[in-house]
C-alpha cells in the first residue's frame, strides 16, 4: 500500500528529470532501435480501428453480400447449407412488380426531400446569420425535430394526418377544403411521408449551412457593399459560391440519410397502401422481416442495391471535390 | 531512456488489450449461454409476453414449474414480432431455448426450418386439446407443440349507439342485416364499424372471418366468394359506414376508436375484454356473421408451447416436464385468465365459463375458429397472407377493384 501511494509523488519528478537530462545523449541508440518499436506502435495504434472496422463494417457487409447470393429458406438459414445461386436473388428483385414503383418512389422521395431540405435550410441559415435578437433561441427551437426520437415524430405526424381524427384535416375543414386521406390514399401517401421527412431534415441543413456561412469573411460583404451590390447580388455572387463545398457535403450526407430513411415511412404508412409509398429501404425490410416467412436473400439484394447507390454518389462527390482542389 | 516512446507503446498495447478483452468478454458472454449441458440445471424459456415482469404471476408460474422439475429457469421475453427472427438466429448458432412459446402461425415456419421437435420426440401429451386449435401446430401429419391458450375475433357492439339508431342486435344475422344496421347507425349520426386493415399480418387476421364467412378458401384468393367479402368492406368504406382510417389501423388503434363511444361495432379480439370493461359503456359481443347467416369461422390467435431441437437430446425429458406443468389444467386456467385467452381444452373452457359467463360467446367462437396454417397450408400461409393484405389495401384505398386486386394477389402466390 505504502509503496504504491509513494510512487505517484516521485514519478513526475523522475520523468521530468529523465526527459531533461537523458534526452540528448542516447540519440544514436534511439535512431537504431526506433523503426522496430515504432512499427509496433504503429500497428498497435492501427489495431483498434482495424478491428472495429472489420468487426462492425466489413463482416456485416460481407454477410449481406453472401446472403444476397444464396437461396436462403428458413430451413437453410438454420442449417447453414444454403446453395449458392449467383445473381438469382437480384433477378427475382428486378422482375418483381414492386421494383419499378419502389425505384421511382425512392428517387422521387430522395430528390424532393433533398431539394426542399436544402432550400429551406439555406433560407433559414441566411436568415439566422443576421444575428437579430433571440436568433440563437429561435435557432435552438428549430433543432427540435432533429432531437426528437424518430418514433415520436413519425407517430405524431401519423396522428396529425389521420383521415378522420387528424388535426390537419380538421384545419382544412375549417377553411372549407374537403378532407384528404393523407396516409390511406395511394395518391397522397408518398407526399405525406415526404412532408414529414422534410420537416425532420431541415434542422440538419440549417446547422451545417449556418456554420458554413460563419466561415465566409465579413470583409467580402463590406467590399461588395462598397461596390454597390444589393442583397440579392451579395447572396448569388458571394454567399452561394463560397458555400459550395459546404453545400456539397450537406447534400451528400443528406442524400445518404434520405436514401436509407425507413422508420418514418414504416411507422406512418408501412410502405402502403398498395406499395404507393414503398421505397427500397422499406421494401428490403418488408422482404426480410415484414412477413411470417422471411425472404432473406431478396431482402439482402435490395439492401445491397441501396448500398451501391449511396456508394456511387459518394464517389461522384470525391471526384467533384478532387476537381475543385485541382482547379 | 526513451521513455516517451515506450510509454506510447505501453498505452497502445493497453488500448489493444482493453479492446480485445472487451470484445472477448462480449463473445464469452454470448458463449456461456450455449454451454448448457444436461447437468447444468438451468433451462431457458422464451416467451412473447414482455408485458409481464419478474413479479408477475406468469414469471412466478415459470419458476414454480422449474422448481417442480428440479431446475432453474432463465426466462427472456421478446416482442412477438421479434421472436421469429430471434429464434431462427439462435437455432442457426445452435443456441435455441429449451422451451419456446410462440405465436401459432409461426409454428409451421419454425417446423419447416427444423427448429422444433415433434410430439413423437418430446412425448408431449396433446390428447385433450381441441383439434381445431391443435391443427395450427400440425404440419405434414406431425404435431409441433401444444397451445397455451387461444383467442379469436368477434364483433363488439355498443348497446347505447344501437339503441339510439333503433337497431335490434338480434336482427343482425348475416351480412345484409349487418349492412342495414350500419346504414341505420349512420343515419342516426353515429359511426358504423371499425376494424384493422393495415398492411401486416394483423390486416389478414381481421379480414379472414369475412373471407371464410363468404365460403372462400385460402387456396383460391380470387374466387367469387373472396371478391364478395372484399367488396363488402369496400362498400362500407365507400358508403362511410367504416372510416377511411381502417386502412392504417392496427387492432389497437381500431379499438381506441371503438372505445371513444362513437362506433356501433368493432371487430376485435378476446384480449380486449379487460379494456371493454373500462370503456365506460355497455357493450355486447356477437360472433362475426357469415354471408347468409350462421357464424363465420374466425382465425385462431394465441401461442403454442414448443420444445426446440437441442444438440443434447437428454434435455427433452426435463423440458417436457416443464411444458406439462405449464399446460396442466390448473395452470392453464390461471394463465389464460391473466392473458384473457380462452383455454385450449374443453375441461378448462367449462371452468372458465363457470367462473365468468360473459366468456361464453368467446368459447363458442374459439370452438368454431380455424387456424390460419390449417388445411395443411403450413408455410404457404405467410405468402398467401401477404398477398391477401396487399389486395385488401389496394381495394380499400381505391387503387384497384376488389376483383382485380384479388386476381393479382392469386397470381402472385403461384
Amino acid at each position: 500500500m505504502k509503496h504504491t501511494t509513494q510512487l505517484p509523488d516521485r514519478r513526475p519528478v523522475q520523468s521530468r528529470n529523465g526527459a531533461a537530462t537523458a534526452a540528448p545523449p542516447p540519440a544514436p541508440a534511439r535512431a537504431r532501435r526506433r523503426p522496430a518499436s515504432q512499427q509496433w506502435a504503429a500497428w498497435a495504434f492501427l489495431a483498434p480501428v482495424t478491428l472495429y472496422l472489420a468487426l462492425f463494417y466489413a463482416y456485416p457487409l460481407y454477410r449481406n453480400i453472401d446472403l444476397s447470393l444464396r437461396n436462403y429458406t428458413v430451413r437453410s438459414f438454420v442449417q447453414g447449407d444454403a446453395p449458392f445461386t449467383g445473381l438469382e436473388n437480384y433477378q427475382t428483385v428486378l422482375d418483381d412488380p414492386v421494383f419499378a414503383p419502389a425505384l421511382l418512389h425512392t428517387v422521387v422521395f430522395t430528390a424532393v426531400c433533398l431539394v426542399f431540405q436544402y432550400v429551406i435550410g439555406l433560407a433559414l441559415a441566411v436568415f439566422f446569420h443576421q444575428h437579430f435578437r433571440l436568433s440563437a433561441t429561435l435557432r435552438a427551437l428549430f433543432l427540435v425535430p432533429w432531437l426528437l426520437p424518430l418514433i415520436v415524430s413519425a407517430s405524431t405526424w401519423s396522428w396529425m394526418l389521420n383521415s378522420d381524427s387528424g388535426v390537419v384535416n380538421a384545419a382544412l375543414h375549417a377553411v372549407g377544403i374537403d378532407p384528404v386521406n393523407w396516409l390511406t390514399s395511394p395518391s397522397w401517401s408518398l407526399t405525406s411521408v415526404i412532408i414529414a421527412n422534410i420537416w425532420i431534415g431541415v434542422p440538419f441543413n440549417l446547422v451545417v449551412l449556418h456554420s458554413g456561412l460563419q466561415s465566409i469573411p465579413a470583409s467580402l460583404y463590406e467590399a461588395a457593399a462598397l461596390d454597390g451590390a444589393n442583397a440579392w447580388q451579395r447572396f448569388w455572387r458571394i454567399t452561394f459560391p463560397l458555400l459550395r463545398p459546404v453545400s456539397a457535403i450537406t447534400l451528400l450526407l443528406g442524400l445518404v440519410y434520405t436514401l436509407k430513411v425507413f422508420d418514418i415511412i414504416w411507422i406512418m404508412t408501412k410502405g402502403g397502401p398498395a406499395d404507393s409509398s414503398t421505397t427500397f429501404a422499406t421494401w428490403s425490410y418488408q422482404l426480410g422481416f415484414g412477413n411470417l416467412l422471411p425472404a432473406f436473400g431478396p431482402g439482402a439484394a435490395v439492401g445491397n442495391l441501396l448500398v451501391v447507390a449511396a456508394l456511387v454518389f459518394g464517389l461522384v462527390y470525391l471526384r467533384v471535390q478532387r476537381k475543385q482542389y485541382a482547379s | 531512456m526513451n521513455r516517451p516512446a515506450r510509454r506510447r507503446l505501453t498505452a497502445a498495447i493497453l488500448t489493444v488489450v482493453t479492446v480485445t478483452a472487451g470484445a472477448s468478454a462480449c463473445s464469452s458472454g454470448a458463449g456461456s449461454a450455449d454451454t448448457k449441458g444436461a447437468g447444468s440445471g438451468t433451462y431457458t424459456i422464451w416467451d412473447p409476453y414482455p408485458q409481464f415482469d419478474k413479479t408477475s404471476a406468469w414469471a412466478k408460474l415459470l419458476d414454480k414449474c422449474g422448481t417442480e422439475a428440479g431446475v432453474k429457469i432463465k426466462r427472456t421475453a421478446f416482442d412477438t414480432s421479434d421472436l421469429t427472427n430471434k429464434t431462427l438466429l439462435a437455432a442457426q448458432q445452435d443456441n435455441s431455448p429449451d422451451v419456446l412459446i410462440v405465436d401459432n402461425p409461426v409454428v409451421s415456419t419454425l417446423a419447416e426450418a427444423g427448429v422444433l421437435t415433434t410430439t413423437d420426440d418430446n412425448k408431449l401429451d396433446t390428447s385433450k386439446v381441441n383439434p381445431n386449435l391443435l391443427a395450427a401446430g400440425q404440419s405434414g401429419g406431425k404435431t409441433y407443440g401444444t397451445p397455451i391458450g387461444a383467442n379469436t375475433l368477434a364483433l363488439y357492439y355498443n348497446k347505447a349507439v344501437l339503441k339510439d339508431a333503433g337497431v335490434d342486435i338480434a336482427s343482425v344475422k348475416d351480412w345484409k342485416s349487418l349492412t342495414a344496421a350500419l346504414a341505420k347507425v349512420k343515419n342516426a349520426g353515429k359511426k358504423g364499424i371499425t376494424f384493422s386493415a393495415i398492411g401486416t399480418e394483423e390486416g389478414s387476421f381481421q379480414f379472414l372471418p369475412w373471407f371464410w364467412g363468404s365460403g372462400a378458401q385460402l387456396a383460391a384468393l380470387d374466387s367469387d366468394q373472396a371478391v364478395s367479402a372484399l367488396s363488402l368492406w369496400k362498400n362500407w368504406l365507400d358508403k362511410g359506414y367504416a372510416p377511411n382510417s381502417v386502412i392504417n389501423n392496427t387492432q389497437t388503434t381500431s379499438w381506441q376508436e371503438f372505445a371513444s363511444g362513437d362506433y356501433a361495432f368493432a371487430e376485435n379480439g378476446t384480449w380486449q375484454l379487460a379494456g371493454a370493461e373500462k370503456a365506460g359503456f355497455e357493450y355486447g359481443v356477437i360472433p362475426v356473421p357469415g354471408t347468409s347467416g350462421g357464424d363465420a369461422a374466425a382465425p385462431t390467435g394465441g401461442e403454442f408451447v414448443t420444445i426446440p431441437v437441442q444438440g443434447d437430446t437428454g434435455r427433452y425429458a426435463t423440458s417436457q416436464k416443464l411444458v406439462s406443468c405449464l399446460t396442466n389444467s390448473q395452470n392453464l386456467l390461471d394463465t389464460d385468465t391473466t392473458l384473457s385467452y380462452v383455454a385450449p381444452t374443453a375441461e378448462v373452457q367449462d371452468k372458465q365459463v363457470a367462473a365468468n359467463p360473459d366468456l361464453k360467446p368467446w368459447v363458442d367462437a374459439v370452438q368454431a375458429a380455424k387456424g390460419r396454417t390449417s388445411d395443411d397450408l403450413g408455410t404457404k400461409y405467410p405468402k398467401i397472407s401477404e398477398q391477401m393484405w396487399k389486395a385488401v389495401q389496394s381495394a380499400l384505398s381505391g387503387s384497384a377493384s376488389p376483383n382485380d386486386a384479388l386476381g393479382s394477389a392469386q397470381s402472385a402466390v403461384k
